[in-house]
């Protein structure tokens, strides 16, 4: 199949960006999109060009490096979906396809399709944690959970922090991160004692990365590859007011 | 050169509580004036940066990849096993050790065994305690699934994603340490080189993988937790990232690599489907619970799978071991895959995979009771192929997925290197010749946690009059400028083929040639090769750009010039080896069966090789094994 590209180029975070156009030919439909991506980069190194930088790693699905706008949504256009396990099939013969980097104020472009996030590495180490160190832990069956408490820590420990959240959402918030993570931690009984000032702290660094405010469109679960519930974002609000209610 | 493996004195229960009751310590007040650096940031390399941080030690961690949490324990699927016996099955760590020895074929230390069996409890309870959602009964208390052939469950589970949840738990720890300022992490940084100063590991050489510049770093030990090196043969189950660079690096600069051909090909990932293709997914082991593993009796066979009669199909695992079927271990199933698609008999459009039927359990069982249980796999198979395994049989096929061979170390897991430590699969400790499954999530957490605190800080003890390390000695001088003169030569070379072309072409001699089966003629003739494509590479490879700004093909580019010696040093070790054992399967020695043939009396050791310089043959040192518990049977499972 024949597939016509625009790719966002960038130099590196200070230069002036634009999309170019390319069209790559012969491509088998079974070919995943950053196998596509590869092919582009093989054509450009041997004319002499230099290749398209993106963020990529395990191509399964669950690392979380991955992710691009693809025709305007975040990771394309399969729900459920990172970049890496979206496949050619998903798109027509001599379709045009934009190709642009996660766009956010909190997430600097560094080159091309790459992106800086090491503001959710920030978020994380504000608080997304129980504090217990190497060596403390009672006998795991000291503490029984029941099954339906872990299950639902689980649906929102899924998270990959791929950020795809951030980059659809219109106001760059990162609630749907954030609140995830503070989520698995106070649905556990590990993570109750320090339940308060987790999610102060961590809403505070959150909002010192200068993401946006979540104003519930609702768009990013949506976008989730893991399909992380919105109603983390709800909890976490509820959190939060407790956690400033109680604060002496 | 004499292999002390430093195995502490007493009865095999004994042994590790003996070290730990003797190991020396550091004082509090002096842990903060020493430093640690950590190259990985994987379980191994997370969970040892939290733990010597959270006793003191000033910890700088290191990764490639723009997150901590994005390294490659992040995508093990099925499990990891512990011996806590919560099923009441008769489980024990005695029986987690035998399981272990005899699945790893008897090449691995009895003592190392015996003790990451007798950690395995631990583990639990402080993955538990972080906040890792391990599947857990009504009740409340943890479910365990049974794994890879063995008779008891011991296997905890977190739904089809437990190394993404033992690897947060690890991530959370560590950037709890970086956010209290005792760790300090550098992310998209590469270690390209190793710094000794008088024999010992002093620093690391890195680069920027944002902007290309090279930096120093300094510390009292250097603890390599980076992972495998399967991704040489390019087509794996591995991340594209993964690399051998920094223990090959390490290599280079004395410490001796272990049983570097001993790589484990996993039976069911998705095969091939074109030259375009990255990577060969992953489809957890434990579809072979219901799935039938079967290939048509015909070689030009063209039907649709699901109108070839049941008397014109061959279910050679069910044929060939009627014990356990369908549920062989990988080596043996892998193996048997390769000799039916080597006969002709492959399907597919490139005849290169065999299917995995469930039409069976699904009439039996019903569609609902398979859903449950695989399908998230089941939806995993169709967006990447586009097929639904409910209608027709699965395609899989075997491919490269866990080296067992890496950095030889002692029981302290501190290399030939004076205060070079490596952890997890990077080096080549606890497995033996073969892997079982749900193993490698635990050997590199027990590693990380429970093991290398102890043995770290007995030879750090040493080091508390050194003072600071000075990342400005002519040692540091003479490495930066060498990895400088590396890149700059990687860059001049200016020709006309891709990286990816010469390893991909390199991943098919090893695939060839030294995979699931070697023989004498086929490993020579390899060496021959790759010596070839490695002349070759460097006359014709064309790397783009400049090494003093973000350039990932010149990081690719010192990556596959490591593979290129590493794969000639794996040739070397299947030669050397004249028997069968585990994933090594020389084809000279098998039975009329074509069972694997082990070679106690000549081969019952740990071959540790020495780099000898550029171009020169390496050489051989042995660590004789003994068994003083368990003795040696051969393994069968017909």
């Amino acid at each position: 199949m024949k597939l016509n590209l625009k790719v966002w180029r960038q130099k590196d975070r200070e230069s002036q960006g634009k999309l170019v156009d390319y069209v790559l030919e012969d491509l088998n439909p079974h070919m995943s999109f950053l196998e596509m991506l590869d092919t582009l980069n093989e054509r450009l190194i041997l004319a002499g060009d230099e290749p398209v930088e993106f963020d990529h790693d395990c191509r399964e699905g669950i690392c979380g490096q991955c992710g691009m706008m693809i025709n305007g949504i975040a990771h394309g256009p399969l729900q459920n979906t990172t970049t890496c396990q979206l496949h050619l099939r998903s798109f027509t013969n001599n379709e045009t396809i934009f190709i642009e980097p996660f766009r956010s104020q909190a997430f600097p472009i560094k080159r091309d399709l790459r992106v800086d996030r090491s503001a959710f590495d920030r978020i994380i180490s504000s608080g997304g944690f129980v504090s217990t160190n190497t060596g403390q832990a009672p006998d795991a069956h000291a503490l029984p959970i029941s099954h339906q408490v872990t299950e639902a820590a689980f649906d929102s420990a899924a998270c990959i922090g791929c950020g795809a959240c951030v980059a659809t959402c219109k106001n760059s918030s990162a609630a749907l991160f954030t609140s995830a993570k503070i989520n698995h931690l106070v649905l556990l009984p590990q993570g109750k004692e320090e339940r308060q000032e987790r999610v102060i702290r961590m809403v505070e660094q959150m909002d010192a990365e200068e993401f946006g405010h979540c104003s519930n469109t609702e768009a990013c679960e949506v976008e989730c590859p893991q399909g992380i519930s919105v109603l983390n974002i709800a909890r976490m609000n509820y959190e939060y007011n407790r956690a400033l209610t109680r604060r002496k | 050169m004499n292999l002390d493996a430093k195995i502490p004195e007493g009865s095999l229960e004994q042994k590790w509580e003996n070290f730990k009751k003797t190991a020396k310590l550091v004082n509090p007040a002096n842990r903060k004036k020493l430093e640690v650096i950590v190259v990985g940031t994987g379980l191994a390399g997370s969970s040892i940066a939290a733990s010597l941080a959270e006793m003191g030690y000033q910890v700088k961690a290191f990764c490639f990849q723009d997150s901590p949490r994005r390294a490659h324990s992040v995508a093990a699927q099925g499990g990891v096993n512990a011996a806590k016996n919560y099923k009441n099955d008769g489980d024990s760590v005695y029986r987690m050790f035998v399981d272990t020895l005899k699945g790893g074929d008897f090449r691995a230390r009895e003592a190392n065994v015996y003790r990451m069996a007798e950690c395995s409890l631990n583990l639990i309870d402080q993955a538990v305690a972080q906040g890792v959602p391990f599947g857990r009964e009504y009740g409340g208390y943890l479910n365990n699934r049974s794994f890879g052939g063995v008779q008891v469950s011991r296997t905890f589970y977190a739904r089809g994603q437990t190394g993404q949840q033992l690897l947060l738990g690890a991530y959370q720890a560590l950037m709890r340490q970086v956010g209290k300022g005792a760790v300090k992490l550098y992310s998209r940084h590469e270690m390209l080189d190793l710094v000794l100063i008088d024999g010992k590991a002093r620093g690391i050489i890195v680069r920027n993988l944002d902007t290309g510049v090279l930096e120093r770093h300094a510390g009292h030990a250097v603890i390599l937790a980076t992972g495998g090196y399967g991704k040489i043969y390019y087509l794996s189950t591995l991340a594209m990232g993964c690399n051998g660079s920094a223990i090959w690096r390490a290599h280079k600069k004395g410490a001796l690599m272990a049983s570097p051909s001993w790589i484990q090909i996993h039976p069911t990932s998705l095969p091939q489907s074109g030259d375009y293709q990255s990577k060969l997914t992953l489809m957890s082991e434990s579809l072979r619970n219901d799935g039938r593993i079967w290939v048509p009796l015909k070689t030009d066979e063209t039907r649709n799978p699901n109108d070839i009669p049941e008397n014109e199909r061959d279910y050679y695992l069910e044929r060939r071991y009627p014990a356990f079927g369908n549920l062989a271990p990988r080596d043996i199933s892998s193996r048997a895959a390769k000799e039916r698609i080597d006969a002709g008999f492959g399907i597919g459009p490139l005849k290169n995979a065999v299917y995995l039927d469930f039409a069976k359990a699904i009439k039996e069982q019903g569609r609902s009771k398979i859903e449950e249980k695989y399908g998230n796999l089941f939806d995993m198979y169709r967006k990447i192929t586009g097929f639904d395994a409910y209608e027709e049989p699965m395609m899989i096929s075997p491919s490269a997925h866990f080296s067992m061979g890496g950095l030889w170390v002692d029981y302290e897991l501190m290399t030939t290197v004076p205060g070079l430590f490596a952890l997890g699969e990077a080096n080549f400790a606890d497995h033996g010749a073969n892997r079982l499954g749900a193993n490698s999530l635990l050997q590199a957490s027990v590693d990380g946690y429970f093991i290398a605190p102890y043995t770290v800080a007995n030879y750090l003890s040493g080091d508390i009059h050194t003072g600071k390390i000075d990342d400005q000695h002519p040692e540091f001088d003479k490495a930066q400028a060498a990895v400088e003169a590396n890149l700059k030569k990687l860059l001049a070379i200016g020709g006309n083929k891709t990286v990816d072309y010469y390893h991909k072409t390199l991943g098919k001699i090893l695939y060839d040639y030294c995979g699931l089966a070697r023989n004498e003629a086929g490993l020579k003739g390899a060496i021959v090769e790759i010596r070839k494509l490695r002349e070759d590479f460097y006359k014709n490879v064309k790397i783009p750009g400049d090494s003093i700004a973000m350039n990932s093909e010149l990081e690719k580019a010192g990556r596959v010039s490591d593979y290129l010696e590493i794969g000639e040093l794996m040739c070397f070790d299947a030669l050397s080896r004249n028997e069968s054992c585990g994933a090594h399967f020389r084809e000279e020695y098998q039975t009329a069966e074509g069972e694997a043939m082990r070679n106690d009396a000549e081969f019952q050791f740990i071959s540790a090789w020495e780099w000898a310089g550029a171009g020169a043959d390496p050489v051989l040192h042995k660590e004789e094994l003994t068994f003083e518990v368990l003795k040696p049977i051969v393994r069968s499972y017909k």
